[in-house]
């Protein structure tokens, strides 16, 4: 097993398959109806929302509650600066930069004044920030309508390029592309560079200063590093990420609303890192995945199931997600505060708590 | 709620000679439900507070434990509206029943989700915490429904005017009790054995262990007072609102830590002061932002201002208004 | 090169240069004072000793310079330039590194990635280097790398290059500590106790590593209890006591001093040792 995944050859057909089978992936999913290709894009969303969330709470060890909110920045900035509401229609290659940089400007912004503080303190900060960005999107429809309030924003503009739009039902080469399956693309594409991103970022200079700060602040001052910048770097980072999320998101859903951008949806994405595995990215996509899909498969399961046996809906799909949500974090942290896929370091610290215990 | 009559106060025309003294009673009025609210506040904030104080942990889930207070008074007050009790037994029994049982909540969340991470990295807990939110929040759900619920108002409001200013019986009951309540307190922590052995546990925990103090035992009894006391401010909150919802505690809890944070986190003084100060602070704020800035801004944001003051506070003075210098114990 | 007010540099080789100067520095801490008035000043190339009972100042001097604390009074002069209101990374990228009293090493990664880490100040690399990986970005890293395992090596604990730094046995972190620093490429190493809780051999390893530290170069100031090291290391010896200068020589004039008999003595008496540790600049 160990001569088969050392072998260079054996590695790049691996990596063929696993890219065969994402190719083909919508396709699949299609047959089994629409919606799960839809589904799946919003599971790839959220991997790129919890990539970026890993930056800052993984790589850096700084907790963001509020992270949500630069994924909202994102949202409007698309929503903004492509709908009939101000009646402006920018492609959207020039505004996912824009609702990036502007997201990184949030979140340098946020980050510049509170960065100082001790972790928890920060993560209280970031909660009230994510609550102030939501409450602003709520209101900003007087005196001047900004946001729309909590009406939001619709007929938000499909991604296109030139005559080629995603929203519209293509068949090239015999296949049918559907709006969702080109969606789906666009998406892995963004996703890979995402991953290629972290990987990179994880295992060099900067990433190292990172991990240098999340273990002990003091000596990595001591080593030259100017822990302000280098922590502002992965707040700026991560929150472009989200900002770039957020623009597809729009894009995607064609509308979007206040009600979008919830705490609830902040302690969603850190639920996928802190599942997954803080600071690996593996660990991450995984916890992605499984947060995204559980809810999905619930919906499918648990509604018949208790039509079956009580007649009735006891429970709600979305209460019971919600439940396994807090239990999972609760659980995750006292029996396997790594994650399902810890990162190498993670298992070190561990390790090392057990021994001194 | 009061909460409307506000601001369609603040909106009516008013005769140009008479403004100045109307805005004299407008801020008396805005004083008072500030105070009110700030109590409440107060009470929450105690518990961060004292928890903070002995472990270092913010107790995210606090905010539930008013919310679940709030919600069994509300079943409590319903089953026995029909009874013919007198009105304040009623809520005096729904109270007795809610405290003991959010005591017994607190004690099991410090056990079941805290104690076991005693000694993990800061964040850890910090994420436990809010998963206990979650199914805190889910579970009253389950049992109360997500519609906001009337809490039953069984006590006549009787109102005492001063000028245009009012001053109601629950916003008295509630500004004595809160008072006595915060007293009793006081009394505990630094006038029995018990607040003793707490404040030798808050001050150096290893000193404390070997003078023969159950650390453990301290805390729990940390996390079942504040328990308490939060299961008295939701009674009490939902009584003067009208409404209890299982979302309730999360943004009540929230402003509360602001509070707590405002006032120093970890002393006891500062939270009540951090609480009556934000309290006043969102009640003036939500009534003047609007003439301030020609209704561009209106009380619809008066939320953001417990965490402006919060973000404030925390750059320009981490160590809040009566908080020491905080050393670097992380 | 001369800069002001380095009173006892006729005390020193003359043959060198001064590297650092301290003025007058003072810090008050609530009542206490910490630190009043303490002036000294090392030469490039030496072996410099700071020692004294606990509470004399010496950390709260360590502290100042590091840039830790701002001093109220007084000035440092690093290289023919002031150090004051740097932060602690610039003074290390000015070419001053530290090890800490109570080892602060980055406990869950390896002993090669501490000391990669250590070469933060001296490289470039960001963002946009670290995702395109480009030949300079690679070449950076390699060199980075190679460097990092050449200090492993000097320090003598190459073999662990690949285990958690908190895994290792409690001599070889004192070790990666000082590698880590050396990482820095620093005119003065700064070594806060680091013969504390080692015993008589590992002691005279550190001795044997410190002076091969100072053979490449690196001049080296040295905050010790252990008296027999600091007079068997050090080519010159401040000693400070609440706060105050009470003599700079060589070790054997030290050693001869009636004042800093009275100090350590008076320290270590029991009785007398309560009343005159009482300081806060432990």
């Amino acid at each position: 097993m160990n001569a088969l995944r050392n072998h260079p050859q054996a590695k790049w057909i691996g990596v063929a398959l696993v890219a065969l089978a994402l190719l083909a992936l919508p396709f699949a999913l299609a047959s089994a109806g629409t919606a799960w290709v839809r589904i799946m894009n919003l599971a790839i969303l959220y991997i790129l929302l919890s990539l970026g969330l890993n930056i800052v709470v993984g790589f850096a060890g700084l907790l963001d509650l509020g992270y949500i909110a630069f994924y909202a920045v994102g949202a409007y900035a698309y929503a903004l600066l492509a709908s009939p509401h101000f009646g402006l229609h920018l492609p959207f290659w020039v505004i996912l930069p824009i609702g990036a940089l502007v997201a990184a400007l949030f979140g340098v912004l946020l980050g510049a004044p509170t960065l100082k503080l001790r972790g928890d303190y920060l993560a209280i900060v970031t909660l009230g920030f994510g609550e102030i960005v939501r409450i602003f999107l709520n209101n900003l429809s007087t005196p001047i309508n900004i946001t729309n309030g909590p009406r939001g924003i619709s007929r938000i503009d499909a991604f296109s390029i030139g005559d080629f739009s995603f929203a519209r039902t293509d068949a090239f080469l015999g296949l049918t592309f559907s709006g969702p399956v080109k969606y789906y693309y666009l998406l892995l594409l963004v996703m890979v560079a995402v991953i290629f991103i972290n990987l990179r970022l994880h295992d060099s200079r900067i990433g190292r200063a990172w991990e240098a700060i999340r273990e002990d602040e003091v000596a990595a001052r001591a080593m030259g590093i100017d822990t302000t910048r280098v922590k502002l770097l992965a707040f700026a980072m991560g929150a472009s990420f989200g900002g770039i999320g957020g623009g597809m998101f729009a894009a995607i859903q064609s509308f979007i609303s206040p009600e979008s951008f919830v705490l609830v949806e902040s302690v969603m994405v850190l639920s996928m890192v802190v599942l997954g595995g803080m600071g690996n990215v593996g660990g991450v996509i995984i916890g992605a995945l499984l947060l995204s899909f559980v809810p999905e498969i619930l919906r499918f399961t648990v509604e018949p199931l208790q039509q079956r046996l009580f007649g009735r809906m006891l429970v709600e799909p979305e209460v019971i997600r919600m439940l396994i949500f807090g239990l999972a974090l609760v659980l995750v942290m006292i029996l396997r505060p790594g994650g399902l896929w810890p990162s190498a370091v993670r298992r070190r610290e561990l390790s090392a708590g057990r021994e001194a215990r | 709620m009061d909460h409307a009559w506000r601001v369609e106060k603040l909106r009516a025309p008013r005769p140009a000679l008479l403004q100045s003294d109307l805005l004299m009673d407008i801020f008396i009025q805005q004083l008072i439900n500030g105070i009110t609210l700030g109590a409440v506040y107060a009470m929450v904030a105690l518990g961060y507070t004292m928890v903070y104080g002995i472990i270092q942990l913010i107790n995210f889930a606090h905010g539930e434990v008013v919310m679940v207070g709030a919600l069994i008074a509300f079943s409590v007050i319903n089953a026995l509206a029909g009874s013919g009790l007198p009105p304040v037994l009623i809520v005096l029994i729904a109270t007795a029943c809610a405290a003991p049982l959010c005591m017994l909540l607190g004690y099991s969340m410090e056990r079941i989700a805290y104690r076991p991470l005693r000694g993990a990295p800061r964040l850890a807990p910090l994420i436990t915490a809010i998963g206990v939110s979650i199914i805190l929040q889910h579970i009253a759900l389950l049992i109360w429904t997500r519609n906001p619920l009337a809490f039953p108002q069984i006590i006549g409001i009787e109102s005492y005017h001063a000028g245009e200013a009012t001053i109601t019986n629950v916003q008295i009951a509630i500004i004595g009790i809160s008072t006595l309540m915060m007293a009793g307190l006081a009394f505990l922590v630094y006038r029995t054995r018990l607040g003793a052995a707490m404040r030798a546990t808050a001050q150096n925990a290893p000193i404390a262990g070997l003078m023969g103090v159950d650390a453990n035992k301290i805390i729990a009894a940390t996390f079942v007072i504040g328990a308490g006391l939060a299961a008295v401010a939701g009674v009490m909150v939902a009584n003067y609102y009208g409404i209890a919802h299982y979302t309730m505690g999360a943004n009540l809890g929230l402003k509360a830590f602001c509070a707590a944070v405002l006032g120093g986190i970890g002393n006891l003084p500062g939270a009540m002061l951090g609480g009556v100060l934000l309290g006043v602070v969102e009640a003036l704020g939500a009534g003047y932002i609007g003439d301030l800035t020609n209704n561009v801004f209106g009380s619809n944001y008066q939320d953001v201002f417990a965490f402006i003051v919060l973000i404030l506070v925390l750059v320009f003075r981490p160590s809040g208004l009566l908080g020491e210098k905080v050393g670097d114990r992380a | 090169m001369n800069p002001p007010g380095a009173r006892n540099a006729e005390a020193a080789k003359p043959e060198q240069p001064v590297l650092l100067a301290c003025v007058d520095a003072g810090k008050r801490f609530g009542g206490v004072q910490a630190l009043d008035a303490v002036s000294f000043a090392i030469r490039r190339g030496e072996i410099y000793g700071l020692i004294g009972p606990n509470g004399a100042g010496k950390t709260t001097l360590f502290n100042l310079l590091t840039g830790i604390y701002a001093p109220d009074s007084g000035q440092f002069t690093f290289d023919g330039t002031s150090l004051a209101g740097l932060k602690p990374h610039q003074v290390t990228l000015r070419g001053i590194a530290r090890t800490f009293q109570n080892i602060r090493l980055f406990a869950n990664l390896s002993a090669l990635e501490n000391v990669m880490i250590g070469r933060h100040a001296r490289t470039h690399a960001g963002v946009i280097g670290a995702v395109l990986r480009n030949p300079a970005t690679r070449a950076e890293e390699a060199a980075i790398a190679r460097r990092a395992m050449e200090l492993l090596e000097f320090v003598g604990i190459a073999a662990r290059a690949d285990d958690a730094a908190g895994s290792l046995p409690y001599g070889d972190q004192r070790r990666l500590e000082i590698a880590r620093a050396l990482a820095t490429d620093p005119l003065l190493l700064a070594l806060d106790e680091p013969a504390a809780g080692m015993n008589a051999t590992e002691s005279r390893a550190l001795a044997t590593l410190v002076r091969n530290v100072r053979d490449r170069g690196v001049t080296v100031l040295l905050i010790e209890h252990d008296m027999r090291l600091v007079m068997s290391l050090c080519d010159r010896v401040l000693v400070l006591d609440h706060g105050e200068r009470i003599i700079e020589g060589s070790p054997a004039e030290v050693q001869r001093d009636p004042r800093v008999i009275e100090a350590y003595l008076g320290a270590e008496l029991p009785a007398s040792g309560v009343a005159k540790t009482g300081g806060a600049a432990t």
